[in-house]
């Protein structure tokens, strides 16, 4: 590397009215390398990333590419310079197909700007067929699951002469299938010269993947140095500062009796479904993307229309028909897809963690607003959700933070069944560490939780049952001890 | 929160730039009248602009709660014509006056939660329910009178519009009431919470147990309820019921809310806003009637004016000025 470096970003600072966001950041970024961008949720990463996009202006600082300095204006400028971005949060247009996603504003057309449609789809079937995807680009996004949708978005950059690649998170929506794609994609586009910076909180993925790593932290670059000459312990301190202890929690929950059971529930894509849960209980449930994890949720949530079978909360029978009547129950569902299920972005933090549960805090219709704010500063706390205030518009949180909300959210309603679904999609090592901790404090106190995940270790140490789920069906069932990877992986493949 | 940044506590003024931008440009336009015509800032006439407001000030409350919802209600006019003939009959019939009233208010609410029912249970998008319920309201309205007003009433039904208290009109202090609850309502209650939340994200709000489809059918209820009110004070005021009443409020409505800062995506803006877009359309009518301008010119004038104010508040929105 005795040549100048492609990208400079150096002395970047970025202040959001309440927030200094960025902190005379340095970053630099060599030709053809992975450079991987670690640090906590709200550290910077994303907001540094959208200064490189265009996205965001820059307060001060400057950037130069190959030695030149730039100033890039706009996200179209900045594609124009041939750096394209895949965002944390997906940015594709429902309604339109995937081809035309791929090529939203720079459709290939015939004359008179008639789109030329067979053209868009070929072009668009050959950059999926690369990827290894095989959809029907003329399908709509809507239809496409958040992986599939990822994939789209990853089509979409590649398409671009692209030589800085931007990925925010990539893998946080993917199975370990569709990681592997991606990654083998990743090989070979730098091995076609394209430097990649990668955000990721998985820090496995930074030792197969990445050639250098810089850590930020409350928005200051703290170090940058080669990935072969680091190990996860010293990223780990970098990155929080303070010692971690164990990743997951020795349980202390005892198992009492039973508080939800299933018996051959069936919707139009689950069949026959039946199992219970306890007190104090984590039920772990694992499978492929598609097996049928979250519609289970949703039947469970009064989402999904049940068809047959029947549901027993604390051994009554109950017809769960919409989500008022299963919080009734006490049942708390953190969705998956925060942005378009989860949080209202434009309604502020206090007000989305009190949605589900501002009839507490109600009396004749009237909202006891210093009952809602001390409730609200108790989780803010508890999670450690880093916001300047109560008022902070949740949309202008980071990922991490966002998912800390959703969390908070369900607490806050004080639910006693909580199905979490991708609870820690999106949060750093640290605040996992404290996710599980928190399921487990619930746990202590007499909670019921079912967790679905596709992240198999966090299954495998946090549950005491793992179910595991096969197109729709329950395909096995294992105790903690009898639960090994294999065995999971194996029973979510096949029988 | 560990040190991040400088927490600067947001305050009021931060909350509420839009809105103070918007009652700066209607002093700036008051101003403007005064230097051109010193009549315009007499008090007999400042209480005639009010007067004028009240009307469509009234109607776009019911219109913020719907926009605030992402939805629309094109109903309002033809609902406040039905709803005075209604009213006017039943007083002309000989029923007490708290009675025909209360008709009025009634019409109007049924009709709106008609127009909820439809859009919730029906699953009709709202610009079509409620175009439909303009039409058959206004129908209905005119079949009901054979085309004819129905006019002169008892001297304690029109003192609603005459009569003052402190030199202030009888419509004005009810405008003012209705604005202080309806500020009230969505700052402080379930109620006001849930429609922010369902014109934000209704799919989140219904996932956190929100019976989005009673909320949405209210607050459609809710517009028609307001066109009753205004149908009785517009009523008073004309001493007649016509049935061809309330022509494009519906319009106006939508224009006072949106200059006055409530986002049609929903979710977003408040009353204190539509309040003072009422308001500036009202001045800015008044002011052209003082200048003498021609009603023909009047409508480009005041259709620029309703441009101008929303690409400038959005050239604001991009700059971050406020959230
Ligand atoms: N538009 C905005 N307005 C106000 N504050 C913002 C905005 N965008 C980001 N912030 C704040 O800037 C800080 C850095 O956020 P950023 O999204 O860059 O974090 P991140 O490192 O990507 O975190 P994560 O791992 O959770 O995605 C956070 O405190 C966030 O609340
Ligand atoms: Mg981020």
């Amino acid at each position: 590397m005795e040549t100048a470096p492609l990208l400079k970003m150096s002395q970047i600072s970025k202040t959001f009215p309440g927030v200094l966001a960025l902190d005379k950041v340095d970053f630099e970024l060599r030709r053809g390398e992975v450079h991987v961008l670690l640090g906590e949720n709200g550290a910077g990463k994303s907001t540094l990333m959208k200064i490189l996009s265009g996205a965001y202006q820059k307060s001060s600082g400057e950037i130069e590419l190959d030695g030149v300095p730039v100033s890039i204006k706009n996200p179209r400028h900045a594609q124009d310079l041939g750096i394209s971005t895949i965002y944390q949060e997906l940015n594709l247009i429902p309604h339109l197909s995937i081809a035309e996603n791929i090529f939203l504003g720079r459709e290939p057309s015939k004359f008179a700007s008639v789109i030329d449609q067979r053209a868009l789809v070929r072009a668009a079937r050959e950059l999926l067929k690369g990827l290894g995807l095989t959809v029907d680009p003329s399908a709509r996004v809507k239809r496409l699951g958040i992986a599939e949708q990822q994939m789209v978005e990853v089509a979409k950059a590649l398409s671009l002469e692209t030589r800085i690649l931007i990925m925010d998170e990539p893998t946080s929506a993917l199975s370990q299938q569709e990681i592997k794609q991606l990654f083998a994609t990743i090989r070979r586009l730098k091995e076609g010269g394209v430097s990649i910076i990668y955000i990721s909180h998985r820090l496995e993925e930074l030792f197969e993947l990445g050639d250098r790593v810089t850590v930020l932290r409350d928005g200051r670059s703290v170090a940058t140095c080669e990935v072969a000459e680091t190990s996860k312990p010293e990223l780990i301190r970098l990155m929080v500062n303070r010692e971690l202890t164990e990743q997951f929690p020795k349980r202390q929950a005892t198992i009492g009796e039973e508080i939800l059971r299933l018996e051959g529930l069936t919707t139009s894509g689950l069949r026959d479904i039946s199992f219970s849960l306890h007190k104090g209980e984590v039920l772990g449930i694992a499978g492929l993307m598609g097996a049928g994890r979250t519609e289970l949720a949703q039947a469970i949530f009064g989402v999904e229309k049940i068809e047959a079978g029947q549901i027993y909360v604390k051994g009554k029978a109950r017809r769960i028909t919409s989500p008022r009547r299963a919080i009734n129950c006490g049942i708390g569902f953190l969705t998956e897809d925060r942005k378009s299920q989860g949080l209202v972005l434009r309604l502020s933090v206090g007000e989305n963690l009190c949605l589900p549960s501002v009839d507490k805090f109600t009396s004749w219709g009237m909202v006891d607003r210093n009952k809602e704010k001390l409730a609200c500063r108790r989780y803010i706390q508890e999670l450690r959700i880093r916001t300047p205030s109560l008022k902070q518009k949740v949309s202008f949180l980071s990922g991490g933070n966002q998912q800390k909300v959703v969390l908070g959210k369900w607490l806050c309603s004080e639910a006693e069944i909580f199905i979490f679904d991708e609870p820690t999609r999106g949060v750093d090592v640290g605040a996992k560490t404290e996710i599980y901790e928190l399921m487990d404090r619930l746990t202590a106190e007499g909670v019921a939780i079912i967790m679905i995940s596709s992240e198999l270790p966090e299954v495998l140490g946090m549950s005491d049952r793992v179910l595991v789920m096969r197109s729709g069906e329950i395909a096995g069932e294992f105790s903690a001890n009898e639960a090994t990877q294999e065995r999971v992986l194996q029973c979510a493949l096949m029988a | 929160m560990r040190p991040n940044g400088i927490a600067l506590r947001q305050n009021f003024l931060l909350h509420h730039a839009r809105q103070l931008g918007t009652l700066s440009g209607l002093l700036v336009l008051g101003l403007v009248l005064w230097v051109l015509t010193p009549h315009f800032l007499t008090l007999s006439n400042l209480l005639n602009v009010a007067e004028q407001a009240t009307i469509i000030a009234i109607v776009a409350v019911g219109m913020t709660f719907v926009i605030l919802t992402a939805g629309i209600d094109l109903s309002v006019g033809s609902v406040l014509a039905f709803a005075g003939v209604v009213m006017a009959s039943a007083l002309h019939a000989g029923a007490p006056l708290p009675f025909a009233l209360l008709a009025g208010l009634v019409t109007g609410t049924v009709c709106g939660l008609v127009n909820g029912l439809l859009i919730t249970l029906g699953r009709l998008p709202p610009f079509i329910a409620t175009l439909g319920m303009m039409s058959v309201a206004r129908g209905t309205a005119l079949m009901y009178t054979g085309g004819r007003p129905i006019s002169g009433f008892s001297e304690n039904f029109r003192w609603l519009a005459t009569g003052e208290v402190l030199r202030v009109p009888i419509p004005v202090i009810v405008m003012i009431g209705i604005y202080a609850i309806a500020f009230f309502v969505l700052t402080r209650t379930k109620l006001g919470r849930y429609t922010y939340a369902i014109g934000g994200n209704e799919e989140a709000t219904h996932l956190s147990g929100v019976n989005v489809r009673f909320y949405k059918t209210v607050v459609y209820g809710l517009a028609g309820l307001f066109s009753g009110l205004a149908a009785i004070l517009l009523t008073a005021r004309l001493n007649s019921a016509q049935p061809i009443a309330g022509m494009m409020y519906e319009l106006d409505a939508i224009a006072a809310t949106v200059i006055g800062g409530t986002s049609l995506l929903g979710g977003e803006g408040n009353v204190l806003g539509t309040l003072i877009g009422a308001l500036i359309m009202a001045v800015l009518r008044n002011g052209l009637n003082l200048l003498g301008v021609s009603s023909f010119l009047q409508q480009v004038v005041i259709g620029s004016v309703i441009i101008v104010a929303v690409l400038i508040d959005m050239a604001l929105k991009r700059r971050g000025k406020y959230s």
